[in-house]
Protein backbone atom coordinates (compact mmCIF):
# COMPACT_ATOMS: atom_id res chain seq x y z
CA UNK A 1 0.00 0.00 0.00
CA UNK A 2 1.39 3.67 -0.68
CA UNK A 3 1.71 5.73 2.17
CA UNK A 4 -0.73 8.18 1.58
CA UNK A 5 -3.58 5.34 1.75
CA UNK A 6 -1.66 3.99 5.25
CA UNK A 7 -1.90 7.80 6.34
CA UNK A 8 -5.06 7.94 5.47
CA UNK A 9 -5.78 4.73 7.08
CA UNK A 10 -4.60 6.56 10.41
CA UNK A 11 -6.25 9.72 9.91
CA UNK A 12 -9.27 8.25 9.58
CA UNK A 13 -9.36 5.76 12.51
CA UNK A 14 -7.64 8.82 14.62
CA UNK A 15 -10.54 10.80 13.40
CA UNK A 16 -13.20 8.27 14.50
CA UNK A 17 -11.55 7.72 17.93
CA UNK A 18 -13.84 10.51 19.51
CA UNK A 19 -16.37 9.08 18.08
CA UNK A 20 -16.13 5.94 19.38
CA UNK A 21 -15.07 6.64 22.40
CA UNK A 22 -18.13 9.00 23.35
CA UNK A 23 -20.74 6.01 21.74
CA UNK A 24 -19.18 3.20 24.01
CA UNK A 25 -19.24 5.93 26.88
CA UNK A 26 -22.72 6.00 26.32
CA UNK A 27 -24.03 2.93 25.81
CA UNK A 28 -22.36 1.50 28.91
CA UNK A 29 -23.34 4.57 30.41
CA UNK A 30 -20.62 6.04 32.00
CA UNK A 31 -21.31 9.85 31.65
CA UNK A 32 -23.06 10.60 34.54
CA UNK A 33 -26.53 12.28 35.48
CA UNK A 34 -26.78 14.05 32.43
CA UNK A 35 -25.18 12.50 29.54
CA UNK A 36 -27.20 14.91 26.92
CA UNK A 37 -25.18 17.62 28.13
CA UNK A 38 -21.75 16.02 28.40
CA UNK A 39 -22.22 14.61 24.68
CA UNK A 40 -23.33 17.62 23.37
CA UNK A 41 -20.12 19.29 25.37
CA UNK A 42 -17.67 16.71 23.58
CA UNK A 43 -18.59 16.93 19.82
CA UNK A 44 -18.90 20.42 20.48
CA UNK A 45 -15.59 20.57 21.19
CA UNK A 46 -13.82 18.37 18.92
CA UNK A 47 -15.78 20.16 16.02
CA UNK A 48 -13.50 23.18 17.19
CA UNK A 49 -10.58 20.64 17.40
CA UNK A 50 -10.74 19.44 13.91
CA UNK A 51 -11.74 22.84 12.49
CA UNK A 52 -8.12 23.72 14.65
CA UNK A 53 -6.25 20.71 12.98
CA UNK A 54 -7.49 21.65 9.23
CA UNK A 55 -6.19 25.08 9.12
CA UNK A 56 -2.89 23.99 10.79
CA UNK A 57 -2.09 22.02 7.65
CA UNK A 58 -1.22 24.94 5.15
CA UNK A 59 0.86 26.41 8.00
CA UNK A 60 2.66 23.14 8.99
CA UNK A 61 3.17 22.73 5.12
CA UNK A 62 4.56 26.38 4.75
CA UNK A 63 6.84 26.00 8.11
CA UNK A 64 7.74 22.54 8.37
CA UNK A 65 7.32 21.45 4.83
CA UNK A 66 5.25 18.68 5.87
CA UNK A 67 4.54 18.43 2.51
CA UNK A 68 3.15 15.10 3.00
CA UNK A 69 -0.47 16.31 4.78
CA UNK A 70 -1.57 18.49 1.93
CA UNK A 71 -3.67 15.69 0.47
CA UNK A 72 -5.45 14.51 4.16
CA UNK A 73 -6.63 18.27 4.68
CA UNK A 74 -9.93 17.65 3.04
CA UNK A 75 -10.73 14.81 5.22
CA UNK A 76 -9.47 16.52 8.78
CA UNK A 77 -12.22 19.10 7.21
CA UNK A 78 -15.16 16.73 6.86
CA UNK A 79 -14.19 15.63 10.31
CA UNK A 80 -14.94 18.81 11.65
CA UNK A 81 -18.49 18.79 9.71
CA UNK A 82 -19.22 15.42 10.97
CA UNK A 83 -18.73 16.57 14.90
CA UNK A 84 -20.60 19.70 14.31
CA UNK A 85 -23.71 17.79 12.94
CA UNK A 86 -23.05 15.57 15.96
CA UNK A 87 -23.01 18.29 17.84
CA UNK A 88 -26.31 19.93 16.44
CA UNK A 89 -28.31 16.35 16.56
CA UNK A 90 -27.23 15.24 19.67
CA UNK A 91 -28.60 18.77 21.16
CA UNK A 92 -31.67 18.34 19.01
CA UNK A 93 -32.65 14.75 20.19
CA UNK A 94 -31.04 14.94 23.73
CA UNK A 95 -31.78 18.06 25.21
CA UNK A 96 -34.16 19.59 23.73
CA UNK A 97 -36.74 16.28 22.43
CA UNK A 98 -36.88 17.06 19.19
CA UNK A 99 -38.81 20.16 19.91
CA UNK A 100 -38.47 21.86 16.90
CA UNK A 101 -40.72 25.10 18.21
CA UNK A 102 -38.12 25.18 21.24
CA UNK A 103 -35.00 24.81 18.88
CA UNK A 104 -36.36 28.06 16.50
CA UNK A 105 -36.95 30.11 19.67
CA UNK A 106 -33.64 29.49 21.07
CA UNK A 107 -32.02 29.90 17.61
CA UNK A 108 -33.97 33.40 18.19
CA UNK A 109 -33.30 34.13 21.61
CA UNK A 110 -29.75 32.94 22.52
CA UNK A 111 -27.71 34.96 20.95
CA UNK A 112 -24.39 31.91 21.31
CA UNK A 113 -26.50 30.03 19.95
CA UNK A 114 -27.92 32.29 16.88
CA UNK A 115 -23.78 32.51 16.60
CA UNK A 116 -23.21 29.22 15.96
CA UNK A 117 -25.44 27.99 13.80
CA UNK A 118 -24.47 30.00 10.63
CA UNK A 119 -20.92 28.43 11.23
CA UNK A 120 -22.88 24.82 10.86
CA UNK A 121 -24.26 26.21 7.55
CA UNK A 122 -20.82 26.99 6.53
CA UNK A 123 -19.29 23.71 7.23
CA UNK A 124 -22.21 21.98 5.79
CA UNK A 125 -21.71 23.86 2.54
CA UNK A 126 -17.89 23.57 2.59
CA UNK A 127 -18.78 19.78 2.96
CA UNK A 128 -21.22 19.36 0.46
CA UNK A 129 -18.33 21.44 -2.41
CA UNK A 130 -15.47 19.49 -1.15
CA UNK A 131 -15.53 16.83 -4.06
CA UNK A 132 -13.00 17.19 -6.75
CA UNK A 133 -15.84 17.71 -9.41
CA UNK A 134 -17.56 20.13 -7.34
CA UNK A 135 -13.65 21.80 -7.37
CA UNK A 136 -13.52 21.77 -10.98
CA UNK A 137 -17.19 22.99 -11.37
CA UNK A 138 -16.58 25.80 -9.46
CA UNK A 139 -13.24 27.23 -10.59
CA UNK A 140 -12.28 29.73 -8.94
CA UNK A 141 -15.03 30.56 -6.93
CA UNK A 142 -14.22 27.36 -5.35
CA UNK A 143 -11.49 28.83 -3.09
CA UNK A 144 -13.46 32.17 -2.53
CA UNK A 145 -16.25 29.78 -0.87
CA UNK A 146 -13.47 27.73 0.93
CA UNK A 147 -12.71 30.78 2.54
CA UNK A 148 -15.88 31.00 4.47
CA UNK A 149 -14.15 28.01 6.89
CA UNK A 150 -12.08 31.38 8.57
CA UNK A 151 -15.34 32.34 9.49
CA UNK A 152 -16.68 29.24 10.68
CA UNK A 153 -14.16 29.03 12.95
CA UNK A 154 -14.59 32.54 13.85
CA UNK A 155 -18.22 32.23 14.71
CA UNK A 156 -17.29 28.92 16.99
CA UNK A 157 -14.73 30.45 19.03
CA UNK A 158 -17.55 33.28 20.17
CA UNK A 159 -20.27 30.60 20.50
CA UNK A 160 -17.90 29.61 22.91
CA UNK A 161 -17.41 32.86 24.28
CA UNK A 162 -20.95 33.75 24.81
CA UNK A 163 -21.75 31.06 26.88
CA UNK A 164 -18.98 31.43 28.97
CA UNK A 165 -19.98 31.04 32.85
CA UNK A 166 -17.65 30.21 36.07
CA UNK A 167 -14.11 29.89 34.05
CA UNK A 168 -12.38 31.98 30.87
CA UNK A 169 -10.12 28.86 30.29
CA UNK A 170 -11.50 27.17 26.97
CA UNK A 171 -13.09 30.61 26.06
CA UNK A 172 -9.24 32.45 26.39
CA UNK A 173 -7.17 29.23 24.81
CA UNK A 174 -9.53 28.53 21.64
CA UNK A 175 -9.05 32.74 21.39
CA UNK A 176 -5.48 32.07 21.45
CA UNK A 177 -5.35 29.77 18.66
CA UNK A 178 -8.03 31.03 16.85
CA UNK A 179 -6.31 34.03 16.44
CA UNK A 180 -2.70 32.89 15.62
CA UNK A 181 -4.42 30.40 12.63
CA UNK A 182 -6.39 33.83 11.40
CA UNK A 183 -3.39 35.77 11.99
CA UNK A 184 -1.32 34.18 9.88
CA UNK A 185 -3.23 33.95 7.02
CA UNK A 186 -3.94 37.86 7.58
CA UNK A 187 -0.21 38.13 7.64
CA UNK A 188 0.19 35.83 4.31
CA UNK A 189 -2.00 38.43 2.61
CA UNK A 190 -0.40 41.36 3.99
CA UNK A 191 2.79 39.80 2.47
CA UNK A 192 1.53 38.90 -0.60
CA UNK A 193 -0.03 42.77 -1.56
CA UNK A 194 3.27 44.06 -0.46
CA UNK A 195 4.81 41.93 -3.01
CA UNK A 196 2.70 42.77 -5.58
CA UNK A 197 2.70 46.28 -4.57
CA UNK A 198 6.88 46.35 -5.36
CA UNK A 199 6.30 44.48 -8.76
CA UNK A 200 3.89 47.42 -9.50
CA UNK A 201 6.05 49.61 -8.41
CA UNK A 202 9.11 47.84 -10.58
CA UNK A 203 7.00 47.39 -13.44
CA UNK A 204 6.37 51.22 -13.22
CA UNK A 205 9.83 52.16 -13.32
CA UNK A 206 11.23 50.18 -16.28
CA UNK A 207 8.86 51.92 -18.07
CA UNK A 208 9.19 55.29 -17.49
CA UNK B 1 -28.66 24.29 113.11
CA UNK B 2 -27.53 23.67 109.74
CA UNK B 3 -30.13 25.01 106.89
CA UNK B 4 -29.23 23.91 103.53
CA UNK B 5 -30.54 25.70 100.57
CA UNK B 6 -31.43 23.47 97.72
CA UNK B 7 -29.13 23.93 94.57
CA UNK B 8 -30.94 26.39 92.13
CA UNK B 9 -32.19 25.36 89.19
CA UNK B 10 -32.33 27.89 86.38
CA UNK B 11 -35.67 27.70 85.25
CA UNK B 12 -33.93 27.34 81.26
CA UNK B 13 -32.94 23.77 82.87
CA UNK B 14 -37.06 22.94 83.79
CA UNK B 15 -38.60 21.07 81.10
CA UNK B 16 -41.53 21.78 80.50
CA UNK B 17 -44.91 19.71 81.06
CA UNK B 18 -46.15 19.18 77.28
CA UNK B 19 -42.51 18.10 76.83
CA UNK B 20 -42.01 15.44 79.41
CA UNK B 21 -45.15 14.00 78.90
CA UNK B 22 -44.79 13.29 75.34
CA UNK B 23 -41.11 11.94 76.39
CA UNK B 24 -43.05 9.43 78.63
CA UNK B 25 -45.65 8.56 76.32
CA UNK B 26 -42.99 8.22 73.86
CA UNK B 27 -41.37 5.73 76.24
CA UNK B 28 -44.41 3.54 77.04
CA UNK B 29 -44.53 3.42 73.18
CA UNK B 30 -41.11 1.89 72.40
CA UNK B 31 -41.37 -0.20 74.88
CA UNK B 32 -44.60 -1.65 73.64
CA UNK B 33 -43.02 -1.81 70.12
CA UNK B 34 -40.24 -3.07 71.24
CA UNK B 35 -42.03 -6.08 73.21
CA UNK B 36 -43.91 -6.62 69.78
CA UNK B 37 -40.80 -6.40 67.99
CA UNK B 38 -38.93 -9.18 70.01
CA UNK B 39 -42.01 -10.84 70.04
CA UNK B 40 -42.31 -10.89 65.92
CA UNK B 41 -38.69 -12.52 66.32
CA UNK B 42 -37.10 -8.85 65.06
CA UNK B 43 -35.27 -6.14 66.56
CA UNK B 44 -36.72 -3.16 64.74
CA UNK B 45 -36.65 -0.12 67.45
CA UNK B 46 -38.79 2.92 67.69
CA UNK B 47 -35.62 4.99 67.25
CA UNK B 48 -34.92 7.77 64.77
CA UNK B 49 -32.91 7.17 61.75
CA UNK B 50 -33.53 8.74 57.73
CA UNK B 51 -35.50 6.92 55.43
CA UNK B 52 -33.15 6.77 52.56
CA UNK B 53 -29.74 5.96 53.57
CA UNK B 54 -26.93 5.71 50.82
CA UNK B 55 -25.23 2.38 51.37
CA UNK B 56 -21.51 4.38 50.71
CA UNK B 57 -18.31 4.99 52.92
CA UNK B 58 -18.53 8.64 54.00
CA UNK B 59 -15.20 9.52 56.24
CA UNK B 60 -16.91 11.05 58.93
CA UNK B 61 -16.14 11.51 62.70
CA UNK B 62 -17.86 8.68 65.08
CA UNK B 63 -19.85 11.41 66.43
CA UNK B 64 -21.10 13.07 63.44
CA UNK B 65 -22.07 9.54 61.84
CA UNK B 66 -23.79 8.83 64.60
CA UNK B 67 -25.91 11.99 64.95
CA UNK B 68 -26.74 11.65 61.53
CA UNK B 69 -28.00 8.30 61.56
CA UNK B 70 -30.19 9.15 64.20
CA UNK B 71 -31.62 12.32 62.50
CA UNK B 72 -35.80 12.08 62.21
CA UNK B 73 -37.08 10.80 59.23
CA UNK B 74 -38.79 13.30 56.73
CA UNK B 75 -42.10 12.35 56.89
CA UNK B 76 -44.10 14.55 54.46
CA UNK B 77 -45.23 12.84 51.67
CA UNK B 78 -42.73 12.52 48.93
CA UNK B 79 -43.87 12.54 45.21
CA UNK B 80 -40.32 13.41 43.84
CA UNK B 81 -38.22 10.52 42.62
CA UNK B 82 -35.28 10.97 44.51
CA UNK B 83 -31.98 11.27 42.34
CA UNK B 84 -29.16 8.27 42.78
CA UNK B 85 -26.79 8.69 45.49
CA UNK B 86 -24.27 8.33 42.67
CA UNK B 87 -25.60 11.49 40.46
CA UNK B 88 -26.12 13.78 43.67
CA UNK B 89 -22.21 13.05 44.92
CA UNK B 90 -20.74 13.00 41.17
CA UNK B 91 -22.15 15.85 39.31
CA UNK B 92 -21.50 19.28 41.13
CA UNK B 93 -20.93 22.83 40.84
CA UNK B 94 -18.08 23.98 43.16
CA UNK B 95 -16.01 25.57 41.01
CA UNK B 96 -13.67 25.95 44.09
CA UNK B 97 -12.47 22.56 42.78
CA UNK B 98 -12.68 22.96 39.16
CA UNK B 99 -14.91 23.68 36.47
CA UNK B 100 -16.46 20.48 35.25
CA UNK B 101 -19.04 18.75 36.84
CA UNK B 102 -17.19 15.54 38.01
CA UNK B 103 -14.26 17.76 38.99
CA UNK B 104 -15.42 18.20 42.38
CA UNK B 105 -15.78 14.48 43.25
CA UNK B 106 -12.46 14.28 41.84
CA UNK B 107 -10.28 16.52 43.34
CA UNK B 108 -12.21 17.35 46.84
CA UNK B 109 -10.07 14.84 48.76
CA UNK B 110 -8.17 18.17 49.84
CA UNK B 111 -10.81 19.88 51.50
CA UNK B 112 -10.01 18.95 55.38
CA UNK B 113 -13.91 19.24 56.97
CA UNK B 114 -12.83 18.22 60.51
CA UNK B 115 -12.34 19.93 62.73
CA UNK B 116 -14.30 22.41 61.73
CA UNK B 117 -15.10 26.06 63.41
CA UNK B 118 -17.63 28.50 62.44
CA UNK B 119 -17.23 32.21 63.25
CA UNK B 120 -20.46 33.62 64.06
CA UNK B 121 -20.33 37.84 63.74
CA UNK B 122 -22.06 41.07 63.35
CA UNK B 123 -25.44 42.18 64.97
CA UNK B 124 -26.02 39.40 67.60
CA UNK B 125 -25.99 39.02 70.62
CA UNK B 126 -23.68 36.22 71.11
CA UNK B 127 -21.30 36.29 68.41
CA UNK B 128 -17.54 34.26 68.33
CA UNK B 129 -15.87 31.30 66.80
CA UNK B 130 -17.93 28.70 67.45
CA UNK B 131 -16.57 24.58 66.78
CA UNK B 132 -19.17 22.15 64.63
CA UNK B 133 -19.63 20.01 67.50
CA UNK B 134 -20.81 22.66 69.53
CA UNK B 135 -22.80 23.69 67.13
CA UNK B 136 -24.66 20.76 66.44
CA UNK B 137 -25.15 19.26 69.78
CA UNK B 138 -27.35 22.51 70.21
CA UNK B 139 -29.85 21.46 67.37
CA UNK B 140 -31.88 18.35 66.65
CA UNK B 141 -31.31 16.84 62.89
CA UNK B 142 -34.06 15.86 60.44
CA UNK B 143 -33.88 14.43 57.26
CA UNK B 144 -35.91 16.60 54.34
CA UNK B 145 -36.15 15.95 51.19
CA UNK B 146 -35.80 18.48 48.79
CA UNK B 147 -35.84 19.45 45.18
CA UNK B 148 -32.48 21.30 44.06
CA UNK B 149 -33.31 23.54 40.83
CA UNK B 150 -29.65 24.82 39.44
CA UNK B 151 -29.61 28.05 37.60
CA UNK B 152 -28.50 25.94 34.88
CA UNK B 153 -31.87 24.35 34.01
CA UNK B 154 -31.24 20.85 35.45
CA UNK B 155 -32.74 19.44 39.23
CA UNK B 156 -32.47 17.11 41.47
CA UNK B 157 -34.09 15.55 44.65
CA UNK B 158 -31.75 14.88 47.18
CA UNK B 159 -32.81 13.82 50.76
CA UNK B 160 -30.23 16.21 52.81
CA UNK B 161 -30.39 15.78 57.22
CA UNK B 162 -29.90 18.73 58.43
CA UNK B 163 -31.34 21.57 60.98
CA UNK B 164 -33.20 24.79 60.63
CA UNK B 165 -30.88 27.28 60.12
CA UNK B 166 -33.32 29.79 61.99
CA UNK B 167 -33.52 27.22 65.24
CA UNK B 168 -29.37 28.10 65.41
CA UNK B 169 -29.75 31.52 64.51
CA UNK B 170 -32.19 32.14 67.29
CA UNK B 171 -29.61 31.24 69.89
CA UNK B 172 -27.08 33.75 69.02
CA UNK B 173 -30.17 36.54 69.33
CA UNK B 174 -29.31 38.35 66.38
CA UNK B 175 -30.60 42.19 67.20
CA UNK B 176 -33.08 44.65 65.92
CA UNK B 177 -30.85 46.06 63.02
CA UNK B 178 -29.99 42.30 61.75
CA UNK B 179 -31.92 42.34 58.62
CA UNK B 180 -29.77 39.85 56.14
CA UNK B 181 -27.60 37.17 57.08
CA UNK B 182 -24.15 36.68 54.83
CA UNK B 183 -22.67 33.52 54.62
CA UNK B 184 -18.84 32.65 53.33
CA UNK B 185 -17.50 29.65 52.14
CA UNK B 186 -13.71 28.93 53.29
CA UNK B 187 -11.23 30.58 51.00
CA UNK B 188 -8.14 28.31 51.21
CA UNK B 189 -5.85 27.67 47.90
CA UNK B 190 -4.32 24.14 49.41
CA UNK B 191 -7.70 22.90 50.37
CA UNK B 192 -9.53 24.35 47.40
CA UNK B 193 -6.99 24.64 44.59
CA UNK B 194 -8.96 26.09 42.22
CA UNK B 195 -9.34 29.06 43.68
CA UNK B 196 -5.62 29.92 42.65
CA UNK B 197 -7.01 29.38 38.78
CA UNK B 198 -6.57 32.79 37.06
CA UNK B 199 -9.41 32.34 34.84
CA UNK B 200 -12.10 31.80 37.24
CA UNK B 201 -14.70 34.41 36.89
CA UNK B 202 -15.59 34.32 40.62
CA UNK B 203 -13.44 36.73 43.07
CA UNK B 204 -12.61 34.18 46.28
CA UNK B 205 -13.99 33.55 48.80
CA UNK B 206 -18.06 32.73 47.95
CA UNK B 207 -20.26 34.67 49.29
CA UNK B 208 -23.98 34.60 49.93
CA UNK B 209 -26.68 35.46 51.92
CA UNK B 210 -30.41 35.91 52.68
CA UNK B 211 -32.37 38.48 54.12
CA UNK B 212 -33.62 37.61 57.90
CA UNK B 213 -36.97 36.66 56.97
CA UNK B 214 -35.47 33.84 54.30
CA UNK B 215 -33.17 32.76 57.05
CA UNK B 216 -35.82 32.10 59.97
CA UNK B 217 -38.03 30.35 57.64
CA UNK B 218 -38.49 27.13 58.72
CA UNK B 219 -37.78 25.60 54.75
CA UNK B 220 -34.46 27.21 55.27
CA UNK B 221 -31.59 24.20 56.27
CA UNK B 222 -28.35 24.21 57.12
CA UNK B 223 -27.24 20.22 56.23
CA UNK B 224 -24.59 18.23 57.61
CA UNK B 225 -25.38 14.95 55.26
CA UNK B 226 -27.23 13.26 52.73
CA UNK B 227 -28.71 10.25 52.39
CA UNK B 228 -28.34 9.56 55.78
CA UNK B 229 -24.44 10.16 55.34
CA UNK B 230 -22.02 12.86 56.31
CA UNK B 231 -21.81 15.74 53.27
CA UNK B 232 -19.28 13.93 50.99
CA UNK B 233 -16.40 17.09 50.39
CA UNK B 234 -18.24 17.73 46.79
CA UNK B 235 -21.23 18.25 48.15
CA UNK B 236 -20.15 21.05 50.83
CA UNK B 237 -18.81 19.40 53.95
CA UNK B 238 -19.16 19.84 56.71
CA UNK B 239 -21.80 22.38 56.79
CA UNK B 240 -23.99 23.57 53.82
CA UNK B 241 -26.90 25.82 53.20
CA UNK B 242 -30.18 23.88 51.60
CA UNK B 243 -32.93 26.88 50.28
CA UNK B 244 -35.13 24.97 48.36
CA UNK B 245 -37.28 28.17 46.60
CA UNK B 246 -33.98 29.56 45.52
CA UNK B 247 -31.38 28.49 42.62
CA UNK B 248 -28.52 26.07 43.79
CA UNK B 249 -25.65 28.80 43.67
CA UNK B 250 -27.88 30.31 46.54
CA UNK B 251 -27.34 27.35 49.03
CA UNK B 252 -23.34 28.02 49.87
CA UNK B 253 -21.36 25.62 50.84
CA UNK B 254 -18.36 24.47 53.15
CA UNK B 255 -19.50 27.70 55.59
CA UNK B 256 -16.98 29.40 57.55
CA UNK B 257 -18.43 32.46 58.35
CA UNK B 258 -22.01 33.50 59.45
CA UNK B 259 -22.40 37.47 60.18
CA UNK B 260 -25.74 39.17 60.96
CA UNK B 261 -25.90 42.77 58.51
CA UNK B 262 -28.36 45.40 58.76
CA UNK B 263 -27.16 45.92 54.79
CA UNK B 264 -28.04 43.46 52.01
CA UNK B 265 -24.63 41.51 51.63
CA UNK B 266 -22.94 41.41 48.40
CA UNK B 267 -23.49 37.82 46.50
CA UNK B 268 -20.61 35.87 44.54
CA UNK B 269 -22.60 35.60 41.03
CA UNK B 270 -24.31 38.74 41.59
CA UNK B 271 -20.74 40.84 41.70
CA UNK B 272 -19.91 38.37 38.63
CA UNK B 273 -22.62 39.11 36.80
CA UNK B 274 -25.52 41.69 38.45
CA UNK B 275 -27.70 41.28 34.60
CA UNK B 276 -27.80 37.39 35.26
CA UNK B 277 -27.81 36.79 38.78
CA UNK B 278 -29.92 38.78 41.25
CA UNK B 279 -29.72 38.77 45.15
CA UNK B 280 -32.63 36.97 45.67
CA UNK B 281 -32.62 34.52 42.82
CA UNK B 282 -36.24 32.93 43.34
CA UNK B 283 -36.72 29.91 41.33
CA UNK B 284 -38.87 31.74 38.82
CA UNK B 285 -40.15 30.51 35.01
CA UNK B 286 -41.44 33.75 34.00
CA UNK B 287 -38.26 35.46 34.31
CA UNK B 288 -35.65 33.92 32.04
CA UNK B 289 -31.58 33.56 32.06
CA UNK B 290 -30.20 36.20 29.47
CA UNK B 291 -28.61 33.13 27.78
CA UNK B 292 -31.31 30.57 28.48
CA UNK B 293 -35.03 29.67 28.95
CA UNK B 294 -35.88 28.78 32.95
CA UNK B 295 -39.61 28.23 32.08
CA UNK B 296 -38.77 24.21 31.91
CA UNK B 297 -35.60 22.05 33.47
CA UNK B 298 -34.04 18.90 33.19
CA UNK B 299 -34.71 16.71 35.86
CA UNK B 300 -31.89 14.13 36.23
CA UNK B 301 -30.38 11.97 35.95
CA UNK B 302 -32.33 12.67 32.16
CA UNK B 303 -32.36 9.41 30.08
CA UNK B 304 -30.99 10.40 26.32
CA UNK B 305 -34.11 9.66 24.16
CA UNK B 306 -36.41 10.94 26.57
CA UNK B 307 -34.91 13.68 27.54
CA UNK B 308 -36.63 13.71 31.55
CA UNK B 309 -37.87 17.79 31.01
CA UNK B 310 -40.43 19.27 33.13
CA UNK B 311 -42.00 22.35 33.94
CA UNK B 312 -40.11 24.59 36.36
CA UNK B 313 -42.89 25.65 38.97
CA UNK B 314 -42.95 29.63 40.58
CA UNK B 315 -40.55 29.50 44.21
CA UNK B 316 -39.50 25.19 42.45
CA UNK B 317 -43.03 24.44 44.32
CA UNK B 318 -42.70 25.86 47.73
CA UNK B 319 -45.70 28.25 47.17
CA UNK B 320 -45.70 28.59 50.90
CA UNK B 321 -42.84 31.37 50.88
CA UNK B 322 -44.82 33.46 48.44
CA UNK B 323 -45.30 35.75 51.55
CA UNK B 324 -42.30 36.35 52.01
CA UNK B 325 -42.45 39.01 48.49
CA UNK B 326 -45.52 40.49 48.88
CA UNK B 327 -44.92 43.75 47.42
CA UNK B 328 -42.02 42.63 45.26
CA UNK B 329 -41.64 43.07 41.67
CA UNK B 330 -40.17 39.83 41.02
CA UNK B 331 -38.93 40.46 37.70
CA UNK B 332 -37.09 43.32 38.74
CA UNK B 333 -35.55 41.60 41.73
CA UNK B 334 -34.76 38.26 40.13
Amino acid sequence: MPPILWRRVIILLLGLAPFAWISYATVTQQLGADPAKTIVLFTGEWTIYSLFFTLSVSPLVRFLKWRWLMPHRRMLGLFALFYALCHLFSYLVFILGLDMSRFFSELAKRPYITAGAPAILILIALGVTSTQGMMRRLGKNWQRLHKFVYLALFLGWIHVLWQVRSSYFDAVLYGVITAALLGIRAYWRWQQLQKRRAKAAMMNKSHT
Amino acid sequence: MLIQRPPRIPTSEITPEPIYQARRQFMRQSLALGSAAVAAGSVAGAVAKPSFVADADVASPAWLSQKIAGAAADTSEVNDKLTPYKHVTTYNNFYEFGYNKDDPAKHSDTLKPHPWKVEVAGEAGKTGSFNLEDILSKVELQERVYRLRCVEAWSMVIPWVGFELGSLLKQFNPTSRAKYVAFTTLKDTEQMPAQGSAFGTIDWPYVEGLTMAEAMHPLTLLAVGLYGKALPNQNGAPLRLVVPWKYGFKSIKSIVKIEFTEEQPPTSWNISAPREYGFYANVNPKVDHPRWSQATERRLPSGLFSPNIIDTQMFNGYDEVASLYKGLDLRKNF
